[in-house]
Order: structure tokens, then C-alpha cells, then sequence
């Protein structure tokens, strides 16, 4: 109990405060890649500390859901990082699997796009919209790639899973985890608003998804919002490497081997991190409309590494 | 796109080093030690068009280039003024933009500081006394410093945007 | 005189609660009036399945009766027929013989085609009626044949008699009885492609009967399904629960995509209860199949996780039916079109429906999550089946649960934002006023319940388990964890609601704490919403539901086959001026383009045919008779 409250505690902390870092370094290494010098890194978190310092605006036809929502954003990934499995294959929730994981991310996003209708301006209703539509294609996506994986390790719990692939590396080795992977891989840019399904750099309204939704808000209420976005990504960056690639993943709650899988996480982290830079730079936004045939794709990919799973044992 | 990825690699970085406080004139900046304390290393600009000939603003589409790179001084543009925390405002105010600049102005959230760019946007330039302006920025919402110039250059923009938040690295 | 009749129907309710959850534990009863009627007499019995759905119908009425007190507002028109619908629910899951089955089911359909008439000026609600009465009486001939099939071969009429001689029937006849009773108690469920009558029906209601219907009234479907193919028929074949399971497939992701581009705020709850209806045949279906393939636990496990569907979704889905109810009570309008900003005029009202919203899309810690996460685990469970073409059924039902829930999403996000939020789109939403006390009780008392079921399934399943487990021939309880955890198969899945309700409540607490710790201002300006320095900003300027469901029409427009109808009038002087812009996308039903309209025009055919041999001549009607008679003496 001591344990699961301690590593909960940890976990947060490993994920709220490294997830700026983690934006940050992103945008530094894809203004290098475009020639330029770029943010620090640690810019996030000297926007973060700014908006804490100034007042809020909010509309006056807004009601108390858009107040609530930016700190029911922020609880919803904070528990998230406490489910998924970041510095040891045990987590504080030992029983959470992938449905919770992405129920919980639906719930974030239910609250997101009410705020988004509610300020009754016609970015945010776009916004609200062109997001529950990404998420009511990727989020099935996500839970199928996850399931692919759940079904060869005989469990559905995240530690579990990355539990036994780190054990039995063999067990990886079929075309039905590529597919998983390739699905999710997808579906992560999706959710969590990369190129080429959403701009993060956008400044045109008219392109805009996540973004629209977030006009609204300022101060204290943006800097909520804007964290919780650099939970998420925090979030699908580690399960994408500690459950696609489980090696280094400690399998007990003891300090030593918690850093060495720290630093392992660091590495991996830092690989994707790359790949997501580079992929940033080389590609284009996808039409709006364009957008759905990809995550229908992937959805695809995701059910049929499922049913890899029957047809090569 | 390997191609990209690989001139991207090659090319390296471009930015040239920041300007020096001297290259600029500056008008009128009124900022308090608290302004500084609360900016620090982050500014969000809201560029507001107040009825520009886009003179100006192709000079300050050039900030955001490699060339210049105004993110590397932890400035940023953003697309909305509840975001913002520096209003960056163009051109002379026409009558019609009068009333959206006001209601820009009172968007953004407190503290703020808004910057008139150009000769235009200081008193309206060549257009001051037309029947079709209000004047400079000035009159419609308080000027926390102006940039003077037709164009100002980049340099010269980006110089009075640090001046004002007052740090340089 | 209207009120003594609604707290009438909740004393039948608190009855029926009483007197079902006696039954679900176990408790046995029958009672047998044989000279009431004829051909068996009058026959009730309760067993676990019985008595759950008789606590269910009587713990949807309680809440629905109350808020009806409020919502009428001593109106008697209907007061009886709504008494006579309550009833005969409650008696349905009861009957034991065919006769009082029959008469409480046809009391049931007639009852509730009165309501739906109640509103008889619209010429809307007339044509629902219609349709209702034609497909729930074709739905009773499929019944009837079913029935009467298995009463000859069995030769009783007692439903007793069916489960012991059941297993003795041979392969074909058994089928076929499945297949006439499932074909009867689906058109019931609504279950697609049987489900036409539905989203006209249930809208046309007052909204306390609409509740009704789609709580509970569906549900009983649910029941007779239950009841047919695990006790009447059980052991039901393979191919029959594959058929259920995809049946609910098909129904919940096609109940969806209607849904989620609906803008009548009530047909869009109906749309949303065929996708429900899906999800729990879903999980009906695989229990079924996990009985026949000998997997005894995991079809416990199936089919309580239904079980429990059931019961979330007469709890949300009545929720969300008064919450739309108490909206046209205030507005007028069912079109969300024309609805907005109602969050100010009746704050109770929307955040009971927010939460009603939010439970039913399936959001932790409340009760849909719950059963969903019992489905999905329940599916997953498939490998253990070594049947490829059983597994790749399975597979489709866990695509569909998955894309259905996102879609849920999407559409409650709807029906809620639009609903409720930004400013009003008409000035009937401008003057609306918050519900009145008893409504405001009845969605309240639903919020409690919704919030309950998402806590304690520690404590509901294995209730739920003890239900199901005797309906798949006595197979042992599962191990379904402690208090604090569930259990699923062991090392399978666990969840913990409590666990998990706890870390929400920490993380929510957590930014308000670190906001405060870190010294952030506090101070907060109300000021217009940013529309990019726009002088004139109006409602006229929000995003409608239409809009909100665009990207959902272009992504799947190969299944709406929306036509986009542009009509414009120009001045006459020059086409730069616009007099009049009527721009329309509807969507193209295909189920009735491309099944009903065929029988029908067929049907009509045959009828045109047949009139020939009606000349209206009586001598010409005698040669029949003659003729038919040498036939038959012929062929005798």
C-alpha cells in the first residue's frame, strides 16, 4: 500500500514534471531541423510559469464547464501516468489496463470539447467537433493495437503485458506486432495532435483542431491545459516505448533498478522523440478530410494484428 | 522526403546572433520592474492588423524565419489574445478596425504590453489626418513602446520587442 | 387526480422492486388463476431472471412516475394508460404460460401505442403510432408462430414444460422456434434491421414514457431473448449466439452513426438505445456462444457483464430521456437546432444530463464504464475458443464495441454541447426555466444511481453472476475478486473502482493544491467571447448540431448517402444579391430504401393481384366454396 502510494507519487512526478521537457525538447530539435536555433528546451516551462502569473479572461457566455475543465484535464492524465507503466512494470493502479487508459483520455477529451462548444464562438465548435471525430476513430484504434498485444501476453493489464514481452522477447517477433505498432504509431500523432493530423504550430483557425479549442482560455486555466497537453503526449510516447519495446522496464520497485529503468525510459524516449521531430519535418498536413482515411487505415492495421493473433499462433 | 530530411540535416543552423541594443532607436518605454519579473524568458505576441499596407507585416512574417527566429528569445506568436501577453499592432487605425483593436486589447489577459510597429501604427504616417483613420494606435489603446521605421526592419522589430521585455541572453 | 395516479405507479414500483430483487436472490413464487383466462389460465412465476427484470421495470418506474407528477402537471389524459403500461411490464417477465404472456405483452404494445398517440394533433405522432402498431404486431406474429410451434411439439403451454422437454426437440424444429421467437422479441428490442418503428415511436411519447420505453420496454425484448435461447431452447446452438453476437454488432454501430448525426434531441437518446440494445446483445451473444462451446465461467461472465448493461442503461438512458424531457417541457423544441445556453436558464437539469451524457459515453468512475470494461474482457476472453471462424467472430464484436464507444462519445458530446451550452439559438430556449421540483428529483435520484453503479460492481456482479450462472446449466461462480477489486480470470483483468475513484479525486485535487502552492493569480475578467474582434456576434455565429456532425457525414458517407440540396432564390435584379438560401443534407435511410420499401411495394403487388379473384359477386364467392371444398375433400 506504503509502495503503491510512494511509486504513484513518483510516477506523477517523473510525468507532470518531465512532460514540459519533453514539448520542449521536441520543438527545439525541430527548429534545428528547419535551420533555425529554436526555443530552449525548457521554454514550456518558463511559459507555464508566466501564465501562472497573469489573470484569467473568461467569456462571460461561458458557464461552469469551462471552468472545470481544464483541471479535470489535468487529473485525468495525471491518473493516466500513474496507470501506465513508466518507471517499473508494477504500477500504483496494478490492475489498469489499456480500456481505462483510453477511457480516461475520453474523458478529458469529453470535458475539452464541452468547453470547446461552450464558449458558443464558431473556432470552438470546429474545434469540439474535428476532435471528438479524431478521437471517435483513434481511440478504437489505440484499444485494438493494445489488444493485439493483451491477447499474446494473456493479459490486458499494461504491466502485465510489458511484463511478459520483456520475458519472452520471441513473443514480439510476428507480423502481428508490427502491425500493432504501425497502428499505434498512427493513432499516437492523432491523439495527440502532431503532424500531419493536427498542426501544434498552427496559427490559422481554419486548420486548426486542438487548438481551436483551447482560444478560450488564458492564464492559470491555458497553463492547466497546455500541461495537460504535454501529459499526453508524455503518456503515449511511454507506452509506445515501454510497451512496444520492453526491454530495461524493471520488474521490481527497488531505487537502483527504478533509475536504471529511468534512464533506460530516457533513451528510449529520446529515440522517439527524434523519429517524431524528423517525421515533423518531412511531411505535410494531411486535408481535414483526408484525415479519417489514415485513422481508418490504422484502425484497419489495429484489427487485423488482432486477428493475427489467431491466424499466426 | 529523405531528400528534406537530408538538406535539412546538412544545412545546419542559419539564425544570425542577435541584435545589439544600439542598432535600434526606441521611443517611449515605459515598463516596471514587474512587467520584467513576470515575462521573464516567455512572450506571447498577438499580431493585430489595424489597417497595414502588409509592409510591416512581411517584415515581422520574416521574424518567425530561420534568418532571425524570434522563438530562440522565448517569444512566440500565437492565434489568439487570450493567449497573448504583447499585442503587436500595425498600420494606422482605420475607423472600421478601431473598435475590433479595442476589443483585441481587452481580450488579452492582464499584464500586457502592446507594441505599435511602424510610422504608420506610431501616429499614422503618411495617412495621419485622412477623413478614413483614428490616428495611431495611440489613440485607442495605451502604446507601451513603438517601433518607428516604414518598414521598421526585422532587426529592428525584433530589437523593440526584447527592449521592451527588457532582457537579452 | 393526475398526481394520485402517478404516486399509484410508484407504489407498483417499489412493489416490483421489492417483490423482483426478492427473486433475483432466489426467492421462488408462482401463482396460477386457472379459470381467469383461457387455453392455461393466468400464471406467474418468479425465478432470478424474472425477478431482475421485474426490479428493473419497477426501479425505472419509480423515478419516471415521480417526475411525471411534475412534467403533466395534473393533465389526465393518459394517466390510466400509462397505469395499464406499467403494469403489464411488470407482469411480462413473470408470465409463465403462453396465454398470460401474450395478453401482458399485447397490453404492453397497446398501452404504450396510446402514448405515443397521446400528442394525437401532430401528424407526426400519428404516423409513429402507426408504424409502431404494425411492427410490434408483426413482431407478435413471429411470436405466436414461435410459441404455438413449440406449444404443438411439446405439447404444453406452460413455459416450465418448454425448458424440460426443450433439449429432446430435434435440431431443425429448435431453430426454427429460435428463430421466430428471436425474430419477435427483437423487433421488440429494437435491434437493426428491425428497429424502423423506434426512433419515430419513442420521441412521439411524453417524455416520462419515452423513458420508459427505451429504459425498460426494450429491454424486455432483451428478455425474451434471454429467455428463449438460455431456459426455453437452452442449450442454444453455436450459430445461433454467432448471430446474436454480430446482430448486436450490426445494431450497435449502425444505432450509432444514425444517432450521431441526428438533431432532434429525442431521437437521438432512441438512436443511441438500438446502439445500447447492440452492445448488450453483444455480450448476450457471447455468453451464449461460450455456453455452447462448454466454456461455463467466461459465459457467466458474458452474461452478467450484459446483465449489468442492462441495468446501466435503464438507468442513463432514463436519466437522459427526462433530462431531454424537462428541455422540451421548457423550450418546446426537440430541435437542438434551436436549443443552447440552457446551462444558465436550468442549471439541475444540465448537469444532471452532463452526468447522464458522461455515463453513458462510457467515462470512468461512473456505471457504463463498468460494463463496458466487463464486455471488452469478456470478448478478449475468445482465445479460448479454438474455432478460427468463431474467434473472427468475436473479433468484429470487439471492433464494434471499440468504434462504438468513440462514436458515443462524439454524439453525447453533441447532444449535451449543443444542447445546453453557449448562448441560446432561439428565444424559446432564451425563456426557458429549470424543470420543476419532482422532475428535478427523479433525474437526481438517476445521477445517485448512475454514480452508485460505477462504484460498487464489486458488489452488483457477482449479484448478476448469481443470476446468470443457473441460465447456463448451474456452471460454477466465477472468482470475481474482493470488495475493493474485480476480478477476471484470474491474472486476466482487474479493475477497481474504488481505487480508481480515489486517484481521480487526488488528481483533481492536485492542481488545485499546486496552483495554490505555486502562487498563481488568482484574479479572473469576464469579458466577451473572442471572435476575432467582430462587433456584432450572435448566436447565429455557434456551431448547430448539424454542423458539430459534418466530419461524421463526409468520414462515413458511403452508410448515410447524405444528399446536399443547395436552393437558392436570387433578387431579381442581379444574382450578387441572395434573396433566400435554404441549404438541407439529409441523410438517406437505406434500411428503409432498401429493405422495408421492396416488401412493401411488393406486398401492395400481390395485394393488387389478389383482387382479382374479389368481384364482390356472391355467386362467384359460392363457386369458391365449392371449389375449396372438392380440394379438400380430394386431397383428404
Amino acid at each position: 500500500m506504503i509502495t503503491d502510494v510512494v511509486l504513484a507519487l513518483a510516477q506523477a512526478l517523473v510525468g507532470a514534471a518531465g512532460a514540459p521537457l519533453l514539448a520542449g525538447v521536441l520543438r527545439t530539435l525541430k527548429a534545428r531541423l528547419m535551420g533555425r536555433r529554436g526555443p530552449s528546451p525548457w521554454q514550456p516551462y518558463a511559459d507555464l510559469r508566466k501564465l501562472l502569473r497573469k489573470e484569467a479572461v473568461v467569456s462571460t457566455t461561458t458557464s461552469w464547464v469551462f471552468r472545470v475543465t481544464p483541471y479535470v484535464l489535468v487529473a485525468t492524465m495525471l491518473v493516466a501516468i500513474v496507470v501506465v507503466p513508466v518507471v517499473a512494470s508494477r504500477t500504483a493502479l496494478p490492475f489498469a489496463g489499456i480500456i481505462l487508459l483510453m477511457y480516461l483520455f475520453l474523458l478529458g477529451t469529453f470535458f475539452l470539447a464541452l468547453a470547446g462548444l461552450d464558449s458558443g464562438s464558431a473556432f470552438g465548435g470546429m474545434g469540439s467537433s474535428r476532435e471528438v471525430a479524431v478521437a471517435a476513430l483513434a481511440e478504437p484504434t489505440v484499444i485494438l493495437a493494445v489488444f493485439a498485444l493483451a491477447l499474446r501476453a494473456d493479459t490486458t493489464t499494461l504491466g502485465g503485458i510489458v511484463e511478459r514481452f520483456a520475458r519472452e522477447p520471441l513473443l514480439a517477433a510476428n507480423p502481428g506486432h508490427l502491425l500493432a505498432f504501425a497502428a499505434f504509431f498512427i493513432v499516437m500523432l492523432a491523439e495527440t495532435g502532431r503532424l500531419p493530423v493536427d498542426n501544434p504550430a498552427t496559427h490559422l483557425e481554419l486548420t486548426m483542431i486542438h487548438e481551436a479549442m483551447v482560444l478560450e482560455y488564458s492564464g492559470r486555466y491555458l497553463a492547466l491545459v497546455e500541461w495537460a497537453a504535454a501529459m499526453k503526449l508524455f503518456v503515449f510516447l511511454t507506452l509506445l516505448a515501454n510497451l512496444f519495446f520492453p526491454w530495461g522496464v524493471p520488474d521490481i520497485v527497488e531505487p537502483v533498478p527504478v533509475l536504471l529503468g529511468l534512464l533506460a525510459l530516457a533513451g528510449k524516449l529520446a529515440v522517439l522523440t527524434v523519429a517524431l521531430a524528423g517525421l515533423e519535418t518531412i511531411i505535410a498536413k494531411l486535408r481535414l478530410f483526408r484525415v479519417p482515411e489514415l485513422l481508418a487505415g490504422s484502425f484497419a492495421l489495429a484489427l487485423l494484428s488482432v486477428t493475427a493473433v489467431f491466424l499466426v499462433p | 522526403m529523405l531528400r528534406q530530411l537530408h538538406v535539412a540535416l546538412r544545412t545546419g543552423i542559419v539564425t544570425e546572433p542577435a541584435p545589439r541594443d544600439a542598432d535600434v532607436e526606441r521611443l517611449g518605454v515605459r515598463l516596471g520592474d514587474e512587467l520584467r519579473r513576470v515575462f521573464g524568458r516567455s512572450l506571447a505576441i498577438r499580431h493585430v492588423d489595424a489597417g497595414s499596407c502588409n509592409a510591416c507585416e512581411l517584415e515581422i512574417a520574416a521574424l518567425t524565419g530561420p534568418h532571425y527566429d524570434l522563438e530562440r528569445f522565448g517569444l512566440h506568436i500565437v492565434a489568439s489574445p487570450r493567449h497573448a501577453d504583447c499585442l503587436l499592432v500595425t498600420g494606422p487605425v482605420t475607423r472600421n478596425m478601431a473598435e475590433a483593436l479595442l476589443r483585441t486589447w481587452e481580450a488579452t489577459p492582464h499584464p500586457k504590453l502592446v507594441i505599435a510597429v511602424g510610422d504608420c501604427a506610431r501616429d499614422g504616417g503618411i495617412f495621419r489626418g485622412s477623413y478614413a483613420i483614428v490616428g495611431g494606435v495611440g489613440d485607442v489603446v495605451p502604446v507601451d513602446a513603438v517601433v518607428p521605421g516604414c518598414p521598421p526592419s526585422p532587426v529592428a522589430i525584433l530589437a523593440g520587442i526584447l527592449d521592451v521585455i527588457g532582457r537579452l541572453y | 387526480m393526475a398526481t394520485l395516479g402517478f404516486l399509484a405507479a410508484v407504489t407498483v414500483g417499489v412493489a416490483a422492486t421489492v417483490l423482483g430483487l426478492l427473486g433475483a436472490v432466489g426467492r421462488a413464487w408462482t401463482l396460477a388463476v386457472p379459470w381467469l383466462v383461457p387455453l392455461g389460465g393466468l400464471e406467474l412465476a418468479l425465478d432470478p431472471l424474472a425477478g431482475f427484470f421485474l426490479a428493473l421495470v419497477g426501479a425505472a418506474v419509480i423515478p419516471a412516475s415521480i417526475y411525471a407528477i411534475g412534467y403533466v402537471g395534473g393533465e389526465r389524459r393518459g394517466v390510466l394508460a400509462y397505469l395499464g403500461f406499467v403494469v403489464a411490464m411488470c407482469v411480462v417477465p413473470l408470465a409463465a404460460n403462453v396465454m398470460t404472456f401474450v395478453i401482458a405483452w399485447e397490453l404492453m404494445s397497446l398501452a404504450s401505442y396510446f402514448l405515443v398517440l397521446h400528442d394525437r394533433q401532430a401528424g407526426a405522432s400519428a404516423r409513429a403510432a402507426w408504424v409502431y402498431a404494425v411492427m410490434t404486431h408483426a413482431g407478435l406474429a413471429c411470436l405466436l408462430a414461435g410459441m404455438l410451434l413449440l406449444a404443438a411439439w411439446t405439447g404444453s403451454v406452460r413455459f416450465a414444460d418448454w425448458s424440460a422437454a426443450g433439449p429432446g426437440l430435434p435440431a431443425g424444429a429448435r431453430g426454427l422456434a429460435l428463430v421466430l421467437l428471436g425474430l419477435g422479441f427483437a423487433s421488440k428490442a429494437g435491434v437493426i434491421p428491425l428497429h424502423v418503428w423506434l426512433p419515430l415511436a419513442h420521441p412521439a411519447a411524453p417524455s416520462h414514457v419515452s423513458a420508459l420505453m427505451s429504459g425498460v420496454m426494450i429491454k424486455l425484448g432483451v428478455y425474451g431473448l434471454a429467455r428463449a435461447s438460455l431456459d426455453w431452447l437452452a442449450p442454444a446452438p453455436t450459430w445461433w449466439g454467432a448471430a446474436v453476437l454480430l446482430a448486436g454488432t450490426v445494431s450497435a454501430v449502425v444505432g450509432i452513426l444514425y444517432a450521431v448525426v441526428e438533431r432532434d434531441l429525442k431521437r437521438l437518446l432512441a438512436f443511441s438505445s438500438i446502439e445500447n440494445i447492440g452492445v448488450i446483445l453483444i455480450g448476450l451473444g457471447a455468453g451464449l456462444v461460450f455456453r455452447a462451446v462448454g466454456l461455463g465461467a467466461l459465459a457467466v461472465l458474458a452474461i452478467a457483464a450484459a446483465l449489468y448493461h442492462v441495468v446501466n442503461h435503464a438507468a442513463f438512458k432514463t436519466l437522459l430521456f427526462l433530462g431531454a424531457g424537462a428541455v422540451v417541457h421548457a423550450t418546446g423544441t426537440r430541435n437542438m437546432n434551436r436549443l443552447g445556453g440552457l446551462v444558465k436558464l436550468m442549471p439541475w437539469t444540465a448537469a444532471c444530463f452532463v452526468l447522464g451524457a458522461a455515463a453513458i459515453s462510457a467515462l470512468p468512475p461512473l456505471n457504463g464504464f463498468v460494463s463496458e470494461w466487463l464486455l471488452f474482457q469478456a470478448l478478449l476472453q475468445n482465445t479460448r475458443i479454438a474455432r478460427l471462424e468463431l474467434n473472427l467472430v468475436f473479433t468484429l464484436g470487439l471492433a464494434g464495441l471499440a468504434l462504438t464507444s468513440g462514436l458515443t462519445l462524439a454524439c453525447f458530446v453533441k447532444a449535451a454541447g449543443i444542447t445546453f451550452l453557449a448562448v441560446p439559438r432561439s428565444d424559446a430556449a432564451a425563456r426557458a426555466h429549470e424543470a420543476a421540483p419532482s422532475m428535478r428529483v427523479a433525474m437526481i435520484l438517476l445521477c445517485v444511481v448512475c454514480a452508485l453503479l460505477g462504484l460498487g460492481p464489486t458488489l452488483v456482479l457477482p449479484a448478476l453472476a448469481a443470476i446468470a450462472s443457473p441460465l447456463v446449466g448451474g456452471a460454477p461462480l466465477p472468482a470475481l475478486g474482493d470488495w475493493l477489486t474485480l476480478r477476471v480470470s484470474r491474472e486476466f483483468a482487474a479493475l477497481s473502482p474504488l481505487a480508481l475513484t480515489t486517484a481521480l479525486a487526488a488528481a483533481l485535487l492536485a492542481p488545485v493544491v499546486l496552483l495554490r502552492l505555486a502562487g498563481a493569480a488568482r484574479g479572473t475578467r469576464r469579458y466577451e467571447t473572442w471572435g476575432c474582434g467582430r462587433i456584432l456576434q450572435t448566436a447565429r455565429m455557434e456551431y448547430t448540431a448539424t454542423a458539430f456532425s459534418n466530419p461524421f457525414k463526409r468520414v462515413f458517407d458511403f452508410f448515410y448517402r447524405s444528399e446536399k440540396r443547395l436552393d437558392i432564390d436570387f433578387h431579381p435584379e442581379s444574382r450578387f444579391f441572395v434573396e433566400r438560401i435554404e441549404y438541407g443534407n439529409p441523410t438517406r435511410p437505406i434500411f428503409e430504401d432498401w429493405l422495408y420499401r421492396p416488401v412493401l411495394s411488393a406486398l401492395s403487388v400481390v395485394a393488387r393481384r389478389a383482387r382479382a379473384i374479389q368481384s364482390g359477386s356472391a355467386n362467384v364467392y359460392l363457386a369458391y366454396i365449392l371449389a375449396a371444398l372438392l380440394v379438400l375433400l380430394v386431397l383428404t
